[in-house]
């Protein structure tokens, strides 16, 4: 498998490490309460089909990524540097 | 039928024609009492002990594909009780006391070999944390004992002691520890619980969950609707899709976890062994193949197979471990589909809908649970009351923090458990 | 039996080898099974199960009997197929699974009482007593089954692994995959052409057909000739496709030293990964035996094989040959064993109407179904439809049609589809993206339209790759039509065998089908079908059709065949080659190391890091001793040790004191130039990820170190929280932790130590304690800061790392001067433990900052990371507390490890209170110390509780303290 890092290109999944749904961006508020934390840190979409996903290249040039992934054919479909989607998720509102 | 020698005797001398099926092909009946998703080893479990334990019998486990073709048939094979904390403690203890009777419970031999399990440890810091899992055990009423390096040797002589990277300082030995033959246990639970009346159904996909005033009151399926007082999910790493047919989002994220065998060979693996320093256990089956596995792949997944650099890094550790397996030739690699939770542990519970139970988030240590999630599975089912050694195995205690069992100690990261 | 005239062998170079003690000669460009079988010798193997005698079913690595054990000693290598080891000069072969020789096997009896041995006889009995499974069953079972062995002990051969890159990957060089080689490469594609055999032609090497008005060998040399002159093609022989994976990644394994001496330095054999754009799978196809009672003696082989035999090997397998076969490609085996003078006894075919141009007589509409000869084939018998009758050959040569190779379709999940007219399966197109098949492995069985299939695919490819390629010239081939009617089961009396390695027969899939095992993953778990070292290559499409017959179904609907990585096996050694010893892991080395080791320190493994255990001297005899004195240096004069290993985090600027607000549960921004400050850090889900100290050097700019264990986390936890969470602050973050060398110098003594170093002397007032600034070190830039891991008055001095080596030699030179010297992990750990400071025993990734009584640093003016979570009932009711626990007499024992449990009553879990993370005999208290948690344990100290080690029957009345057990005030640490 190889992923697009936005920064170096084309490289081999051994220089990444995932961390799980790129639903961690939408941290929410620290007084919105127990229910929307839980939600938040623990209870996941966990779609079979396409997903985007948090990805460091950890062994490259550090970037937080989200990925456009496939969990049933493991088909990428893209990548994005995270500060980049977070920033649009904030302009967004 | 009733399986023995005798039989096998009576049956070779008039060639072997009279052997009957081990289980019934019905086609499903229009309501059931409870109604089990998922022919896995949970699952049938989980209707074996409901008819076993609690007398109920009008019971269907409805299998989308062929039973025991999720991770009951593509694991490691491994039976341990040898937890460190509290909740996961007294539950593996009680699961391991039920695979030590299974066989003779459901007349089928699923071959479990108590040879005993060997953790080993690499440093004073994982020592001290073994002792600390190892006294846990003990005090649970199960079995451990603290090998020193010398101790390890003598039982393990083939292990690298001089120039391996991690040395190795010792290991927690647990003698009551081993294996089973994992496709045997699915099909022994699908026997023991069609002999007792329960109807196994496969190739039945249940497609809808049916929900009135807020109770269950059925599925839909590929075979029809079919009625049922309450409803199991034990569906591991389909747990996101079957619940989300009640409306509900799960704690789970699934991933591949791969597991490997090798060619035949005679004898020379004779206990469970596990690497301190990477993810690695291995064990040799009775048909002579060298049965290891390692981590998961880290992305999730549904696709049940995997990729080069986690089958690389597995056979790494063995290699640097016990570098005698370097001629063994890897004859099949795999993948299964893990409900991998947020503490590393699992859901055995009620929901907030009347009548449907849920049962997921194995992880992957889900084959030793086998018959102690069943029981507590069936327990819940048929009583209402939480089963004792599987009450921590709440939903609700990520949102509350209270009981969490983190056996790796790395946090709400559903990947690093 | 050798045959004049045929053969691709070199009869001028003879190579002598040796097979279960005896020793022959053959040729060089012999396999081991052609050598054996031009001197006659048939019998080779044992089978698992029943332990039948068994010789050359195929002339492949699919081959499951005639499996080998090649040398001996520590390098011995078991399960080799004798078909695909090539013969050299010394050759040690030796059969497996039979004792105590191959001709007499005593486990031989397994297949008298083979009635009881029928499909999972082992799940219905052994189970009574329940104790013998493991004592006796089971123990005779493990023995009995297997089939090589293993040396048991390491060997000196070499394995490597490699990377390779290209746009077209070519798998097998049969016809199909030279043409669209040729093809791809004068297309100017950078191509790899791999094939498992040593030399490139497939079946060409074996048939007398002709390519392009040429033998078809000659013409395949010929295409070798013209891809080894073009630079863009690589040509990788005896090199095996063993998978398919996501991306373009396929793994190969190349045999670089299995045909003779290795070259010095070469490895045995080479693992790669191939990336590649597009794949071309031209494996050919796998002919099939047919199932008939005692298929499976010695001297029954596929016709294909024995084509090969004959005219690639110039052996003929037998004296008196008969073919047996379901299609026409069968009767080529008759026409060139005619055409070679050896004698062909009769053609046998299932089949009405058939004719065959051999002298030999045709019998249509036939079955051979039954077998004679212990140790080898001696007689077959025929049923004609008329009745049976039997017939004297050595030799039977069976075709029930050719099984496209599919197996590489399979490794992403693709299910291959049922082909009436080949009666198999072909690939699913797209089954593996990127990987096209072509030829007998797309199921075109006629060589004319192989070479076409493979001309059309490559073409297509390389304009997919923005390339054309040059117009295909077709050479010239067979054409003619493969027939063929499906043939599985001829029947007879006895067992037939269809799992020949497994011993699973006809019979054991009926039964696994009435006993309701009818879905084919359950048939074939149940009786072990296609489990064996060819994973069903030779058995599963008529294991299949069986129990599609058995269960009233067709093929299609009863299921498919599929195959896992690899498709042929891989050694270990190869797939984890160069992680052997300290391979596994880089070894991480601080610039110390070397002093470290001079002063005889035993290093012991920090996470990657070595460090040293304790450093000893002249007369003391065990570690004990020399980590007192340690202690003592430090507490009463100074000490220095390396502490480089602890992460070192650099962060910089406008917002760095806002992020490191967000990471941190307590404050950093309001933190003074010229001060560090102790730093908690949590993960989301609040509890503790990792301690240290924090310096503010500048306006925008700090200093974190973490712990040596958690560094690569906090590095990756930072850079996602900014990028991830705040990338509206404005810092930057980089890891720091091999640039700079750092020590401790703690102890009373610790700041003479430093002016005797520094260019300009420092004093209380310049340093206090948690102060931090630039210093000047015998001429070059350090930092420095004042902070303590012992509760002494300390500091830590940071060098760039090229000057740590010279600056630890100074170090220790001048505290050994001053009365004291370098001390290691042993000491550093007592003075953690006497002055309370936790580790990651404490922190082990279940505590929260409550535990350890650092809730209140959880600044609730802020959010930071994990703040919220932290704060759930379960986190902060009822939990574990740190404490600390003295024995109540003075001699008690403490062990790390060990639980807590009330004074009374039995240590069971139930009445668990807690347990011991850290234990330390300190001198300076003068008794075993020990931090731990207990439940509430706050509010319990003074209280006596029990210390239980089950493990290590130690026993302890125990009592709860402060965790500080040195200095409780701190005066010390502001010396």
């Amino acid at each position: 498998m190889k992923i697009s890092c936005p920064i170096c290109g084309d490289r081999d999944i051994r220089e990444f490490t995932c961390m799980g749904h790129a639903s961690m961006l939408n941290r929410p508020d620290p007084h919105a309460g127990a229910k929307v934390w839980n939600e938040y840190l623990h209870n996941r979409e966990n779609p079979a089909g396409v997903i985007d996903e948090l990805w460091w290249h950890g062994q490259g040039c550090g970037a937080w990524l989200v990925v456009t992934r496939n969990t049933v054919t493991h088909e990428i479909l893209g990548a994005r540097l995270a500060r980049d989607v977070k920033k649009e998720m904030r302009d967004a509102g | 039928m009733r399986f023995s020698a005798f039989e096998i005797l009576k049956q070779g001398l008039t060639g072997n024609k009279g052997w009957k099926p081990h289980w019934r092909s019905p086609e499903p009946k229009s309501h059931y009492d409870v109604i089990i998703v998922g022919g896995g080893g949970h699952g049938l479990a989980t209707a074996f002990y409901l008819a076993k334990e609690h007398g109920i019998t009008n019971v269907a486990v409805l299998e989308k594909g062929y039973i025991g073709g999720g991770n009951v048939g593509r694991n490691t094979t491994i039976v341990r009780a040898n937890y460190g904390l509290e909740g996961n403690s007294q539950f593996y203890s009680h699961s391991l006391k039920l695979w030590e009777n299974m066989e003779a419970d459901f007349n089928f031999n699923a071959m479990h070999s108590q040879r005993g399990i060997i953790n080993l440890f690499h440093s004073d810091g994982q020592r001290d944390a073994f002792a600390r899992r190892g006294n846990m055990m003990i005090s649970q009423g199960d079995d451990a004992i603290l090998l020193d390096r010398e101790g390890v040797r003598e039982m393990l002589p083939y292990l690298d002691y001089e120039q391996t990277r991690f040395p190795i300082y010792g290991g927690l030995y647990h003698p009551r520890g081993g294996t089973a033959r994992h496709d045997a246990v699915a099909w022994g639970y699908a026997r023991g619980a069609d002999m007792r009346g329960v109807d196994i159904i496969q190739n039945c996909e249940v497609q809808g969950i049916d929900i009135e005033n807020g109770k269950v009151v059925g599925v839909q399926t590929s075979k029809g609707p079919i009625k049922c007082g309450k409803l199991g999910l034990v569906t591991a790493g389909r747990s996101s899709q079957t619940a989300a047919m009640a409306g509900m989002r799960l704690p789970i994220e699934s991933h591949v976890l791969q597991a490997f065998v090798t060619e035949g060979l005679k004898p020379c693996v004779d206990h469970v062994v596990t690497y301190g320093m990477g993810h690695f256990y291995i064990s040799q089956s009775d048909k002579g193949g060298l049965v290891f596995g390692g981590d998961l792949d880290f992305y999730a997944s549904y696709a049940a197979r995997g990729n080069l650099p986690m089958v690389e890094h597995v056979v790494e550790a063995g290699m640097t471990l016990m570098p005698m397996i370097g001629k063994a030739r890897m004859l099949r690699s795999w993948g299964g589909i893990m409900d991998m939770s947020p503490d590393g542990s699992p859901i055995i519970d009620r929901t907030h809908i009347d009548g449907l139970y849920l049962n997921c988030g194995w992880c992957y240590g889900g084959f030793k649970a086998v018959p102690g999630s069943g029981f507590s599975m069936a327990h819940l089912m048929a009583t209402g009351n939480h089963h004792a050694p599987a009450e921590k195995y709440r939903l609700s205690r990520f949102e509350t923090g209270r009981g969490l069992m983190d056996e790796e100690a790395t946090g709400a990261q559903h990947n690093l458990h | 039996m050798r045959v004049d005239g045929k053969g691709r062998i070199d009869r001028s170079a003879t190579r002598s080898f040796s097979f279960a003690g005896k020793s022959y000669q053959g040729f060089a460009g012999d396999t081991l099974a052609s050598a054996l079988l031009a001197n006659d010798v048939r019998l080779m193997g044992r089978s698992f199960k029943y332990h039948r005698p068994r010789g050359v079913l195929t002339a492949g690595s699919e081959e499951p009997n005639a499996l080998v054990t090649i040398g001996s000693g520590a390098g011995q290598e078991p399960n080799v197929r004798a078909t695909m080891q090539e013969l050299y000069e010394g050759l040690e072969a030796r059969p497996q699974n039979a004792w105590p020789s191959l001709d007499w096997d005593v486990l031989e009896i397994n297949d008298l009482i083979s009635p009881f041995l029928s499909a999972g006889f082992y799940y219905k009995t052994f189970m009574w007593p329940k104790a013998f499974w493991e004592k006796v069953y089971e123990p005779f079972i493990r023995n009995a089954a297997g089939l090589g062995a293993l040396s048991g002990s390491d060997d000196a051969d070499k394995y490597d692994k490699a990377f390779a890159h290209c746009d077209v990957l070519v798998i097998g060089a049969g016809p199909a995959g030279l043409m669209a080689a040729r093809m791809l490469g004068l297309a100017g594609l950078d191509v790899i052409l791999a094939d498992e055999s040593w030399e490139l032609g497939g079946r060409l090497l074996s048939e007398t057909e002709e390519v392009g008005g040429q033998a078809g060998s000659d013409w395949a040399a010929g295409v070798a000739a013209d891809l080894g002159d073009m630079p863009n093609v690589r040509v990788m022989t005896r090199t095996t496709v063993t998978g398919a994976y996501d991306g373009g990644i396929f793994g190969a394994l190349e045999k670089v030293g299995h045909h003779g001496p290795v070259p010095n330095g070469a490895p045995r054999e080479t693992f790669w990964r191939i990336q590649t754009k597009r794949a071309v799978l031209a494996a050919g196809a796998l002919e099939r035996p047919i199932a008939f009672a005692n298929n499976d003696r010695p001297g029954v082989m596929t016709a294909g094989a024995v084509r090969t035999y004959l005219n690639r090997y110039g052996v003929a397998p037998g004296r008196k040959i008969a073919v047996f076969g379901n299609n026409d490609d069968a009767h080529r085996t008759a026409m060139d064993l005619q055409d070679a003078g050896v004698e062909v006894a009769a053609v046998i075919d299932s089949r009405d109407d058939v004719s065959v141009p051999v002298d030999a007589k045709v019998m249509a509409g036939a079955r051979v179904v039954g077998t004679k000869g212990r140790l080898g084939l001696r007689e077959i018998m025929i049923d004609t439809g008329r009745g049976v009758r039997p017939l004297q050959v050595d030799c039977l040569a069976v075709s029930g049609g050719w099984n496209p190779s599919v197996h590489l379709t399979c490794h992403m999940n693709g299910r291959p589809v049922w082909e009436p007219s080949i009666a198999s399966f072909v690939p699913t197109p797209g089954a593996v993206p990127g990987l096209v098949a072509c030829g007998s492995a797309a199921g075109d069985m006629a060589t004319a339209d192989v070479l076409a299939s493979a001309a059309r695919v490559a073409s297509d490819i390389a304009a997919d790759l923005g390339k054309s390629a040059p117009t295909a010239e077709l050479p010239e081939a067979e054409g003619h039509v493969y027939a063929i009617e499906p043939l599985w089961d001829a029947g007879g009396k006895g067992r037939a065998w269809l799992d020949f390695q497994n011993d699973v027969t006809t019979k054991d899939v009926r039964q696994a089908a009435k006993e309701n095992y009818a879905s084919v993953e359950h048939m074939k778990r149940y009786t072990t079908q296609g489990m064996a070292t060819d994973q069903g290559k030779n058995s599963n499409v008529a294991a299949l059709a069986v129990l599609a017959d058995a269960t009233g179904r067709g093929i299609p609907e009863t299921g498919t065949t599929t195959f896992r990585p690899p498709y042929s096996p891989v050694a270990l050694a190869a797939l984890g080659a160069g992680a052997k010893g300290k391979g596994f892991a880089p070894e991480r080395l601080t610039t110390s190391h070397a002093a470290t080791v001079a002063r005889n320190a035993p290093m012991i493994e920090a996470g990657l890091w070595y460090r040293p255990s304790y450093f000893p001297q002249a007369g003391e005899t065990t570690w004990r001793e020399s980590c007192d004195r340690e202690v003592g240096w430090v507490r009463d004069a100074v000490g220095v040790c390396d502490v480089s290993t602890l992460g070192k985090i650099d962060i910089q600027g406008p917002d760095a004191g806002a992020f490191l607000d967000f990471v941190y549960t307590n404050t950093f921004s309001t933190l003074k130039v010229g001060k560090v400050r102790y730093g908690l850090m949590l993960r989301e889900d609040g509890h503790v990820m990792d301690d240290g100290t924090c310096a503010r050097w500048g306006d925008t700019h700090f200093v974190m170190t973490t712990t040596t264990a958690a560094a690569g986390q906090v590095m990756k936890h930072l850079d996602y929280v900014h990028q991830c969470l705040r990338p509206d602050l404005d810092v930057s973050i980089v890891s720091a932790t091999e640039q700079w060398a750092q020590f401790a110098v703690a102890g009373p003594k610790s700041r003479d130590l430093l002016n005797a170093l520094l260019d300009a002397p420092i004093d209380n007032e310049s340093f206090p304690y948690m102060g931090c600034g630039p210093v000047s070190v015998a001429g070059v830039a350090g930092r420095l800061f004042r902070i303590s891991f012992s509760g002494e008055h300390a500091y830590e001095v940071a060098v760039p790392a090229r000057y740590g080596d010279s600056l630890f030699r100074m170090l220790v030179a001048q505290a050994e001067a001053l009365g004291g010297g370098a001390y290691g992990m042993e000491a550093l750990n007592v003075l953690r433990i006497e002055k309370g400071f936790i580790t990651h025993a404490e922190i082990h990734g279940r505590t929260t900052a409550f535990d350890i009584g650092m809730g209140r640093m959880v600044s609730s003016k802020k959010d930071c990371i994990g703040q919220t979570m932290a704060a759930r009932p379960g986190l902060v009711e009822d939990r574990e507390e740190l404490v600390g626990f003295r024995p109540a007499r003075p001699t008690g024992k403490l062990l790390a490890g060990a639980h807590i449990y009330p004074l009374d009553g039995d240590a069971v879990r139930e009445r668990d209170q807690g347990y011991i993370t850290s234990v330390a005999y300190s001198p300076t208290v003068g008794t075993d110390i020990a931090l731990g948690f207990v439940r509430n344990g706050r509010n319990r100290m003074g209280e006596k509780l029990r210390m239980m080690d089950h493990l290590r029957g130690e026993e302890t009345l125990v009592e709860l303290c402060d965790p500080v057990f040195v200095d409780p005030e701190g005066g010390r640490l502001r010396g």
